[in-house]
């Protein structure tokens, strides 16, 4: 009885939704805001920074194509050029591309799975907190003139002190642990949700495209986010402890910071656009008015991909001089990763021509990544052939293959996702004429910007290059470069004006303004503090298009289910079958995990300059553990101490 | 054909690795084409009417389309075989030069930034060491092994051979061949710095007479100054830039900076970044950090007539 | 597949044994962290291939202070095996005293270790191998300072009555942390002090 409840099932009136509500809801003011841990605050929270990142990103890239848009400009010196793509790099691939899609998917999860919040509210929390700070403190080295100067992929021996003297590779160094802290414990919470926060029902074979997306990225990075922090330690301690990891003239093997920080590296490339996949996955559907073609290969794939995607890193190495057996086995690896490409792309086109296509921006935005996947998959496709790859590697060809991929798999689906949640995550819809505009000039801008690219690649224009002399043949095609930069950034622009514009004048959305499928789209928009009153069953993928497909075995029930309403409580379900086994107790607000942030922040701030700030680094650990044993302290509320829980 | 162009290459390296480049970009465009036909034939075929919206089609599946998913999906396959096999036969051809041949074999160092060239040769007085551009014969394989002195480098000559890094702690090889004359330019393509962007190379490519004249020419000394107003000049440039370069018959013996010893018989100055003419070797010297900001070659303070003298002596080495 | 769940019986509340969220977590955490130790191990056993034998000042590392470690490690393991068995069986005292040992065993290790590095006749900066075997060897000592101090976090708790049979969730997670820590010990050792034989 005290330890055990039988869940009471039931439907919910009006005033039991309003003392949910007060459970649930987030404390006012600005402890409130500290403190808060609704996963749907957090999400949003992460949105909004990784688009600012974003913003920041464009703007360093604008700079580069002026300075590029001619032969011999002197707009930017060499060391501004070499922190300009740098910082850009670092800002677009690890403060945007991953922010971006933990933040859809943080809001998203709990609403997909039926579940009130993620498996651990607190941590994420934290996840968000470390990584705005992470991002604060790698762009303080940017602002102070001491950003990273050795692109993101960071090679030594340049940046050993000895070529390195500044400060710049310690601020990316530690920066990168720093974030890599972030990303792993919310690794972590993506993963234990999926295993125990389902809906009773949602068997694995039910689950959305878009949560297979997600966790598979997460299980990666859970086992190659500590390749790189490594590699990032190694070369800090090198810079200031005098280790001689990357010392060549003790024996240091500049190939193995390579070897390191690529185990992690292409993993996290493929992670940075699986749940975006997946997000096209479950959407475009909708806008077709059928079920995904082949979900279960999709899901597969998804799984393929990235098991694969271990066992490719070698190809940024191609030139490095090792064995032709090693080469020519991750060289076939990495054409091979291409067939599960390939079934997604299938499924995606099937899925139009087998539906009926309503054109939305949102449509068009998911329509329109399918081609830019593919050629950017084909270029990648060429980079994974050695000999051809002796030529492409470090030209412009593979500037053209990482934009497709990174634009085309990263920003295309998640400004679809925007025009398509945005209804549920404010009440109002976007603009559809701004919308148009918006994708229009972005995908003209965008295309005009990077398909000459491949030429210019092919024409031997190497990378990371702060300007060009005339008459190589590459004049023309980088001012036409330039200018699509910039037709493509304003694109951009016109969507973050739409939003701004609709927060406050966008036509009002229901529940379901799409008549979409899923879970999310049973409850309000925006939903209520505690997603669904009471807990639904699930029995098929699609339980609001259930009766009409009539592919069910049962009904699923979203009217009636769990109520559970003693403080705040979810179901935790067995893994594979997701029935139920357990009634979880949620933490209510807390600002250890700020405080914690402050903890860390300090240490890593401290260990930046460590023979004089060490005791900066003394006093970020004290505050850390502390904040850590009073976060975990057994409390009876949560049904955590022998005491019987109410 | 621009100066670093791979679409066409020569010699018995470029032509298999060509083809192939060729051959995957015909299969990766045709793909890109039918790929974006399919997709936008689908939604202007399929989609509904202007006056219709979501509410007015009914959710319905019509059709599995696994059949069609197993049929694209194994097309690609075998496309994507096809081309892993093309590829491990062009790799197995030009991992290594032909068995039976006698490369000739120089050991290229990269160093921020400009390449060290040294002829190897079995007699230590026949080991030419020379900068940015060398000379090789048309039609015998050369070897070249590359061996890393700070950063990582990339050592690339498109029109007749794919990139390989010099690697400091480690000596890569690699190989090229041409089989017409020319002048074929190279680029290093592994971010070294700042100066990444301006450091070029140049392969010659003579017959086999022309390019032993040009290695015996090379190999010689620099004659002794002709006037006296010559020997003072050279005295002013070993003074001044003797610590770092060589000129062999001279004072001036330093190895951190390119060997000089025939330096007008190049056409580029500091690795492809100049034209070496009479103006751009004096505003060079004159002020290297204005030409190449970063460039491990100091301002010197010369004096006009300083200048003159070392640039007047320059001109001797021919 | 499933209809209408309807609730069969009572379901437990809260933080119970294996259906506790942290435990999932902690699993979570041993995979990254022994990811870590992997490629830590990874780094040493590169750079053995690609230098000559010579790359070491210590071919053959002296067992003297290792072995007692290990076995020190191993018996560690085994008083919070003992520590759960108490739970489990409801003696409060045989729980508590499995946690105490356990503490205890942790710090002589960490002392065998320090002396062991005073032992050396290398230090952090003398050269590559140094370098690996003090960072190796000091992350490895900062995991059990963690898992040190969560066992004494959970003792307390025992102290202050938090923990019982049914709310074990403590103990089960961090005694599963522990194991994780020997067995990462246990590889260091193999890596370090024996497969110089084996090559």
């Amino acid at each position: 009885m005290t330890f055990e409840r039988v869940p009471v099932t039931g439907t919910a009136s009006p005033d039991f939704r309003e003392r949910l509500a007060r459970i649930w809801e987030t404390r006012p003011g600005l402890l409130g805001w500290i403190s808060s841990v609704d996963h749907k605050e957090i999400g949003i929270r992460y949105i909004v920074t990784a688009f600012i990142f974003l913003a920041l990103g464009g703007i360093e890239a604008l700079i580069m194509r002026l300075q590029l848009a001619r032969p011999n400009q002197t707009l930017l010196t060499p060391e501004q050029y070499d922190q300009l793509f740098s910082t850009h790099g670092m800002t677009m691939i690890f403060l945007y591309a991953m922010p971006i899609l933990s933040g859809f998917s943080n809001y998203l999860w709990p609403l997909l799975l039926g579940a009130r919040d993620m498996a651990f509210p607190r941590v994420n929390a934290l996840s968000y907190w470390l990584y705005v700070a992470a991002g604060v403190f790698m762009y303080t080295g940017f602002a102070i003139g001491a950003g990273p100067n050795d692109g993101w992929f960071n090679y030594v021996p340049y940046a050993n002190k000895e070529y390195n003297p500044g400060l710049n590779m310690d601020f990316y160094a530690l920066g990168m642990i720093f974030l890599g802290i972030s990303t792993t414990v919310g690794a972590v919470n993506f993963v234990v949700t999926f295993l125990r926060l389902r809906a009773p029902g949602m068997s694995i074979n039910r689950v959305p495209v878009m949560i297979w997306g997600t966790l598979t990225a997460s299980a990666a990075n859970i086992l190659v986010v500590p390749s790189v922090s490594l590699a990032f330690f190694l070369l800090w301690l090198d810079r200031n402890f005098g280790t001689h990891f990357f010392d060549v003239s003790k024996g240091g093997q500049p190939l193995l910071w390579q070897h390191l920080f690529w185990m992690f590296a292409h993993p996290w490339v493929y992670a940075i656009v699986l749940p975006a996949m997946g997000m096209v996955s479950d959407a475009l559907p909708v806008f077709c008015r059928r079920p995904l073609v082949g979900y279960t290969a999709v899901v597969l794939s998804t799984l393929a991909t990235m098991t694969l995607g271990f066992g490719v890193w070698v190809h940024h190495m191609f030139a490095t001089g090792l064995p032709t057996l090693a080469l020519s086995f991750f060289s076939g690896v990495s054409i091979i990763i291409a067939i599960p490409s390939a079934v997604a792309v299938f499924a995606w086109t099937l899925t139009i021509w087998l539906g009926r296509p309503v054109i939305t921006t949102a449509f068009l935005f998911f329509s329109s990544m399918i081609v830019l996947f593919v050629i950017g998959g084909v270029s990648g496709f060429m980079t994974g052939s050695v000999p051809v790859d002796w030529q492409l590697t470090d030209t412009y060809f593979v500037v053209a293959h990482i934009h497709y991929v990174l634009i085309g798999i990263n920003l295309f689906p998640v400004l679809g996702g925007l025009y398509f949640w945005f209804p549920k995550f404010t009440g109002r819809l976007l603009n559809e004429k701004l919308g148009m505009a918006s994708f229009w000039t972005a995908f003209i801008g965008f295309n005009v910007a990077f398909l000459p690219m491949h030429l210019t690649g092919l024409l031997g224009m190497p990378r990371r290059v702060y300007t060009y002399q005339a008459h190589m043949g590459w004049d023309t095609l980088n001012m036409i470069t330039s200018i699509g930069a910039f037709v493509f950034a304003s694109g951009v622009l016109l969507t973050f004006v739409n939003v701004l514009a609709s927060l406050r004048r966008g036509a009002i959305a229901g529940p379901n303004p799409w008549d979409a499928p899923t879970l999310e789209w049973s409850v309000p928009s925006p939903p209520p503090p505690y997603n669904f009153a009471v807990l639904p069953t699930v029995a098929s993928r699609h339980p609001l298009w259930e009766q009409r497909l009539g592919e069910a075995h049962g009904a699923s029930s979203i009217e009636q289910g769990f109520i559970l309403d003693h403080q705040r409580e979810t179901i935790g379900t067995t893994v594979l079958d997701s029935e139920p086994d357990v009634i979880l107790k949620m933490p209510f607000d807390s600002p250890a995990p700020f405080v914690l942030t402050l903890g860390v922040s300090a240490i890593f701030a401290g260990l930046l300059i460590p023979s004089h700030l060490w005791p900066l680094a003394v006093v970020g650990c004290i505050v850390a553990i502390a904040a850590i044993l009073i976060w975990l302290w057994p409390e009876p509320v949560l049904g955590q101490t022998v005491e019987p829980v109410r | 054909m621009t100066p670093l162009s791979y679409l066409s290459g020569f010699g018995i390296k470029a032509y298999p690795v060509t083809a192939l480049t060729w051959g995957l970009l015909i299969i990766s465009i045709s793909v890109v084409v039918i790929i974006s036909t399919l997709v936008l034939w689908g939604v202007l075929a399929r989609r509904l009417p202007l006056e219709q919206t979501i509410g007015d089609v009914a959710v319905e599946r019509r059709g599995s389309g696994l059949g069609w998913l197993g049929l694209g999906v194994g097309i690609s396959a075998v496309l994507l075989l096809i081309s892993v096999v093309w590829t491990m036969a062009v790799l197995a051809k030009v991992s290594a030069p032909p068995a039976d041949s006698k490369p000739l074999t120089i050991e290229v160092t990269g160093q921020q930034w400009w390449w060290k060239a040294r002829y190897l040769n079995a007699d230590p007085s026949k080991i030419l060491t020379t900068a940015d551009e060398f000379h090789i014969p048309v039609g015998r394989p050369v070897r070249v092994k590359l061996v890393g002195a700070d950063v990582i480098h990339s050592f690339w000559v498109p029109a007749l051979t794919g990139k390989t890094e010099t690697i400091p702690g480690q000596t890569n090889v690699t190989w090229l061949e041409a089989d017409k004359p020319g002048r074929y330019r190279g680029q290093c393509t592994e971010y070294c710095g700042q100066q990444h962007a301006h450091m070029a190379l140049f392969v010659i490519a003579e017959p086999r007479a022309a390019f032993e004249k040009w290695l015996q020419d090379q190999l010689k000394a620099a004659p002794a100054p002709a006037s006296p107003a010559l020997v003072q000049d050279q005295h002013v440039f070993v003074q001044h830039c003797g610590e770092c370069h060589t000129v062999r018959g001279s004072m001036a013996g330093g190895s951190v900076a390119p060997d000089l010893t025939h330096l007008m018989s190049r056409t580029t100055l500091a690795a492809g970044t100049l034209p070496n003419t009479p103006g751009s070797l004096a505003g060079w010297i004159a002020d290297p950090q204005a030409q190449k900001p970063g460039t491990n070659m100091p301002d010197l303070y010369l004096s006009g007539p300083e200048l003159t003298a070392i640039t007047t002596y320059l001109e001797t080495l021919k | 597949m499933s209809e209408i769940t309807a609730p069969e019986g009572a379901l437990p509340v809260g933080s119970v044994d294996h259906r506790a969220s942290g435990w999932y977590g902690m699993l979570c955490f041993i995979v990254t962290e022994g990811a870590l130790f992997g490629y830590l191990l990874f780094a040493y056993f590169y750079n053995a291939v690609q230098l000559s034998p010579s790359w070491s000042p210590e071919p053959h590392p002296s067992f003297a202070f290792a072995l007692p470690a290990t076995i020190v490690m191993l018996l560690s393991s085994s008083a919070l095996w003992v520590a759960q068995q108490g739970l489990y069986r409801r003696v409060e005292l045989q729980h508590r005293a499995g946690l105490a040992v356990g503490i205890v065993l942790g710090l002589v290790f960490i002392a065998i270790e320090l002396l062991e590095w005073k032992s050396k006749p290398f230090g952090l900066t003398d050269g590559l191998y140094s370098s690996l075997y003090f960072t190796i060897t000091g992350i490895d000592l900062v995991h059990l300072a963690v898992a040190i101090i969560g066992v004494a976090a959970v003792f307390a708790w025992s102290l202050l009555g938090y923990v019982d049979a049914r709310r074990d969730a403590p103990t089960i997670i961090m005694a599963a942390y522990w194991h994780f820590v020997t067995v990462v010990w246990l590889a260091i050792f193999l890596t370090f002090y024996v497969s110089p034989y084996l090559r």
